[in-house]
């Protein structure tokens, strides 16, 4: 074998344990789950069983943190996706002297660590009253996850061609029309996809709710006191039931995007 | 700004936009901020010595930490780790990354993001516990050792700074896969082919062409990565002991056991300062700017 053909065998190699790598630990959590032992382990193996997920349903604190988790998922996108939006069309239409400095501090969020988040909000809210729980989870997740939204939609807003605009305004269409008709319904794609990634990252979110979540529990920091307190494999059951949810989601969402793409492709072919 | 702004949207709209952002950036972003570190130079007070004599700016909650050798201690090894694990995580990504932009059809390319983004959309803490129980003293991996007579006695892979790596390599590495991919993908094949044609190696090429390309990719995955690994509480509470403590812990004491909030402000400003610090460092060393980092 040549070295050349040996190099290309060791890179397919290579990218085979990677992919072992990656999933053989979410195998093993969901294996575990199924195992009739009172440890969440796969070694030794204890009989099958699906009791598990009946001990699941039949907790009340997972229930809650569930019905947290989305309260404030759905806070987050009411706040998240219109500062997002707003932020995205503010640097696409102002040029000034000050813009690199406030591009700076949109994308600071995304480059602060998620506990310093988390610790700063806890700390601006307390001089007015407010402590930790619900209401202070979604302002210190929504610090971040707007410019999340921020990104995306600025990623398709760059794409637009401004002649439409134009061509509407000319056509007698009132700003707000032109917004409303032409460059809303262009973004749509990007800010659904949007909503969906901050619906993610907000309900999988731990560093930053950790602080300023109180005495609440979202289903993230549920699943973290169980692991450290009390752990049995009822919390993989509800693992595996996340893993196949976000699963469907990730699958769902790619091939919207590749159709979305195809189809995208064909126009520019035309 | 707003005259821009209004020009293209209207009057209504473009004060919805300024509203926006401007409550954003100054209520959530900027004011939090600043209070944190006015916090961090006050003393711990109880209310009634509020506005008191001793009400006022110290540098105390920071020679706190200078005089505490196990803080000290922890806090320098939270960035040693972090560096650390970014480098392995680097090291772990670039193959891939230059696979999937250069060598695989798009088809295979296609395929594997997908199955790179199914993980990378589960949440850390359940990626983290995978490894718990992988990891565990009567865990699978401790099993497979010992039936392969590779180990005696089963290790205690949960009680150093060794499962607490692992784990954050595993938890971080498509901050560092994607922005890799993203730069590499840029790359004309041209050059790569032109290269080889004249005479340079596998080795010489990456050095010499696909690595300098690649620096802003490169530099957006270290800043990412490491901002996660150093302010990583999930990973070292779940698979870490007592003795293997991350700054962020120490952290988190101040604020919920020890009820010091000046003190842990103190702290958390020293960590944001950390991060802001390896950026600079490496934007400074690999030459980019914030605009090549958010692409």
């Amino acid at each position: 074998m040549s070295s050349q053909r040996l190099l290309a065998f060791g890179l397919r190699f290579y990218i085979t344990v990677f992919f072992l790598y990656l999933f053989l630990p979410l195998m093993v959590m969901a294996a575990a789950t199924f195992n009739d032992s009172r440890f969440p382990t796969i070694t030794p193996w204890d009989g099958t069983t699906l009791r598990w997920f009946g001990e699941l349903a039949a907790d009340g604190g997972m229930w809650q943190a569930l019905s947290n988790s989305l309260l404030v998922a759905a806070g987050v996108l009411c706040l998240a996706v219109p500062i997002g939006i707003a932020c995205a069309l503010f640097l696409n239409t102002v040029s000034s002297r000050g813009k690199p400095f406030i591009y700076a501090l949109i994308l600071s969020p995304l480059l602060t660590p998620g506990v310093i988040i988390g610790i700063s909000t806890l700390i601006f809210w307390r001089q007015f009253g407010v402590s930790g729980g619900i209401f202070l989870t979604v302002l210190g997740q929504a610090t971040f996850i707007a410019a999340y939204v921020m990104l995306m939609v600025m990623a398709r807003l760059q794409r637009f061609d401004r002649t439409m605009e134009r061509a509407a305004l000319d056509l007698g269409a009132s700003q707000w029309q032109m917004f409303r008709r032409i460059l809303l319904p262009y973004l749509k794609p990007a800010i659904l996809s949007a909503a969906v990634i901050a619906f993610l990252q907000s309900f999988e979110n731990y560093n930053t709710t950790l602080f300023v979540v109180g005495y609440d529990t979202t289903l993230t920091v549920y699943i973290a006191s169980k692991v450290r307190t009390g752990l049995t494999p009822a919390v993989n059951a509800l693992g595996l039931i996340l893993i196949l949810i976000t699963v469907a989601l990730a699958i769902a969402y790619e091939v919207k995007r590749r159709r979305e793409q195809a189809a995208l492709a064909r126009l520019a072919r035309v | 700004m707003f005259r821009q702004l209004s020009e293209r949207f209207g009057h209504p709209l473009a004060m919805a936009i300024l509203t926006l952002l401007g409550m954003w950036l100054i209520v959530m972003v900027t004011l939090p901020q600043l209070q944190m570190i006015d916090y961090s130079f006050r003393p711990n007070l109880l209310p009634a010595q509020r506005g008191g004599p001793e009400d006022g700016w110290t540098l105390g909650n920071y020679v706190t930490l200078f005089d505490n050798e196990i803080h000290r201690a922890i806090f320098f090894k939270t960035l040693w780790s972090s560096v650390l694990v970014t480098l392995l995580t680097l090291v772990v990504s670039y193959p891939l990354a230059y696979y999937l932009a250069k060598v695989a059809t798009p088809r295979q390319a296609a395929l594997c993001i997908l199955l790179l983004i199914i993980p990378f959309w589960i949440n850390e803490i359940l990626r983290t516990y995978s490894w718990f129980i992988i990891l565990a003293f009567r865990g699978p991996l401790n099993e497979i050792l010992l039936a392969l007579g590779l180990i005696e006695r089963p290790i205690r892979f949960l009680s150093g700074d060794a499962g607490v790596m692992v784990g954050m390599v595993y938890a971080y590495i498509l901050f560092m896969v994607f922005p890799l991919y993203n730069a590499i993908e840029s790359l004309d094949d041209n050059q790569i082919r032109a290269a080889r044609d004249l005479g340079a190696g596998s080795i010489r090429t990456h050095r010499r062409i696909v690595i300098p390309h690649a620096k802003p990719g490169i530099a957006t995955g270290c800043i990412m990565t490491f901002m996660l690994a150093a302010g990583s509480y999930a990973v070292p509470a779940l698979l870490g002991s007592p003795g293997s403590r991350w700054f962020t812990q120490i952290i988190y004491n101040w604020f919920f056991e020890g009820g010091n909030w000046n003190q842990g402000a103190a702290y958390a400003f020293l960590l944001l300062v950390l991060c802001i610090g390896f950026m600079s460092l490496v934007m400074k060393f690999f030459k980019v700017g914030l605009g090549d980092i958010a692409k």
